[in-house]
């Protein structure tokens, strides 16, 4: 298991977001949840320009074994989609945290963010999954 | 309560995501399922599939017995060793269980039955043996290690005594014979198995499978889990049971006919009942299907026919062809072209001929 970024937010459904400089919400799956899923093989990325609503399904992501959703951690709009993944669905298996981004999200309420569990949380659910 | 096999410790040991699987506690990979896939395929894995149920029949009516449990004949087998693979069914012709049966003498049948299904196969097995006077005994002190791939045959001979080896060697396929381990182990060693690659399963007293498992280990050939020996079943066409067929399906609806013998003059469980099918039609079938689109088939997708609905039943990317296929059954006639419902979005696929993979390699037309 690798380290847990602290600067980084969680659903409890193992989605991370990310707020980038320029107030951007960036988002993928937590290092825990692609070791559960098991070897990627498909993402289906949303559009660009699509609306997204926190909580609700904004991608999937398939594993050898099971589809997943992949919940917003926020709502708004779609401004980028991590097009690596078409090809190389394994890059979030490889860096869940990093590279395996999945989309990037003009946040409409910035509010959203604090319902959200921050690194240390996330790490004590992750543990409790764990036994 | 979880069972164990006498192999959990080594498992965890070697860092493998554990799962429940039908009441035990198994590994799925040990990191990559993808990579366990192509291990075997491309060289030599191995298996723990000690939760499988071995059952034992003694009596000096076991051939008879089995005349009338199994819908394959028995009396394919001819030659001591030998193994066959069989449907056991209901009185309706629905499949209790699919099993491999090995013959061991005139008086003695070895039956290896899925671990899932193995207190009903119990139950039925000493219910109709009852009236042959055949002993049922289930043998728990067995584990068994299923070494598979173009080179699992090499690396297990290389650990055998001398003096069995080229007797192992020589052996057929879908043949069985004991030879000695290492450290004079027993070992009951088969040319079969279920992954569409070469290769042995062996049964042997489980205080050694630690040992075995290990000296397999040194010699090369990588631990793979139940989710590569998924992908690599369904990639060689082999039905699972639960999933391909059940007591609600008949093995013609199952794409297993070829299993079935309407030998003359053989009353075995279900004949009446598939033969009466048989003469009305049978309503379902099976076929093999390929999505050359992204996206994966998952077992209980809706599949679209012109003559109708269906469903997918095995199902799951397929790392050797790196797309998705997938068992379905749809009803039988002219269904077009099929579409698959993956999640409100109606996909074209394929209907092709399997296996999809033989030796390695996709089939032609896959």
């Amino acid at each position: 298991m690798s380290e847990i970024p602290g600067d980084l937010k969680f659903l409890k459904s193992h989605e991370w977001a990310r707020v980038e400089d320029d107030g951007l919400v960036r988002v993928g799956i937590s290092d825990h949840a692609q070791g559960q899923l098991g070897d990627l093989v498909y993402v289906e990325l949303p559009e660009i320009g699509a609306a997204v609503q926190a909580g609700n399904g904004a991608a999937v992501v398939e594993s050898v074994k099971a589809a997943s959703d992949i919940y917003a951690p926020v709502s708004g709009e779609i401004v980028e989609v991590n097009e690596l993944l078409n090809d190389k669905p394994e890059t979030i298996n490889e860096d869940a945290f990093g590279d395996g981004w999945i989309f990037l999200v003009r946040p409409s309420d910035r509010a959203e963010l604090d319902e959200l569990l921050d690194a240390n949380e996330y790490q004590e659910l992750v543990e409790n999954d764990d036994h | 309560m979880t069972e164990k096999t006498v192999l959990n410790a080594t498992h965890r040991a070697l860092g493998a995501r554990m799962v429940d699987f039908g009441g035990w506690d198994m590994p799925i990979n040990y990191g990559s399922q993808i990579e366990e896939h192509h291990a075997v395929r491309r060289d030599a894995g191995m298996f723990d599939v000690s939760h499988m149920t071995v059952v034992d029949l003694h009596g000096a009516r076991a051939r008879e017995f089995l005349r009338h449990l199994l819908a394959n004949s028995i009396d394919k087998l001819k030659v001591h060793g030998k193994a066959l693979y069989s449907c056991m069914l209901n009185e309706t012709g629905g499949v209790i269980d699919d099993l491999v049966v090995y013959y061991l003498g005139e008086e003695f049948f070895r039956l290896v039955v899925n671990a899932g299904t193995r207190a009903k196969d119990l139950a039925w097995i000493e219910q109709q043996a009852t009236a042959f006077g055949v002993q049922v005994k289930e043998r728990p002190d067995f584990a068994m290690i299923a070494v598979q791939g173009p080179h699992a045959r090499r690396k297990v001979l290389d650990l055998l005594h001398e003096v069995d080896r080229p007797r192992i060697e020589k052996l057929g396929k879908f043949a069985a014979a004991a030879a000695q381990g290492p450290h004079g182990m027993p070992l009951f060693v088969a040319r079969t198995g279920y992954t569409g690659e070469d290769g042995f399963e062996i049964m042997l007293p489980e205080q050694h499978a630690v040992a075995l498992w290990e000296a397999l280990q040194a010699a090369g050939v990588k631990p793979a889990g139940l989710g590569a020996r998924d992908t690599l079943r369904l990639e060689a066409g082999m039905n699972l049971y639960g999933q391909d067929m059940d007591e609600n399906v008949t093995p013609w609806e199952a794409n297993l006919g070829w299993t079935v013998s309407l030998d003359a003059g053989r009353d075995f469980i279900g004949r009446a009942a598939l033969e009466r099918q048989k003469a009305g039609g049978v309503p379902r079938v099976m076929v093999g299907v390929v999505l050359d689109d992204k996206g994966v088939l998952r077992h209980g997708q809706k599949v679209l026919a012109a003559n109708g609905e269906g469903e997918i039943l095995s199902g799951s990317f397929a790392p050797t062809l790196d797309k998705a296929i997938a068992f379905a059954r749809v009803p039988a006639g002219e269904t077009g072209a099929l579409r698959v419902d993956i999640r409100g979005r109606e996909v074209p696929v394929r209907q092709v001929k399997y296996p999809f993979v033989r030796d390695g390699k996709a089939c032609e037309g896959v």
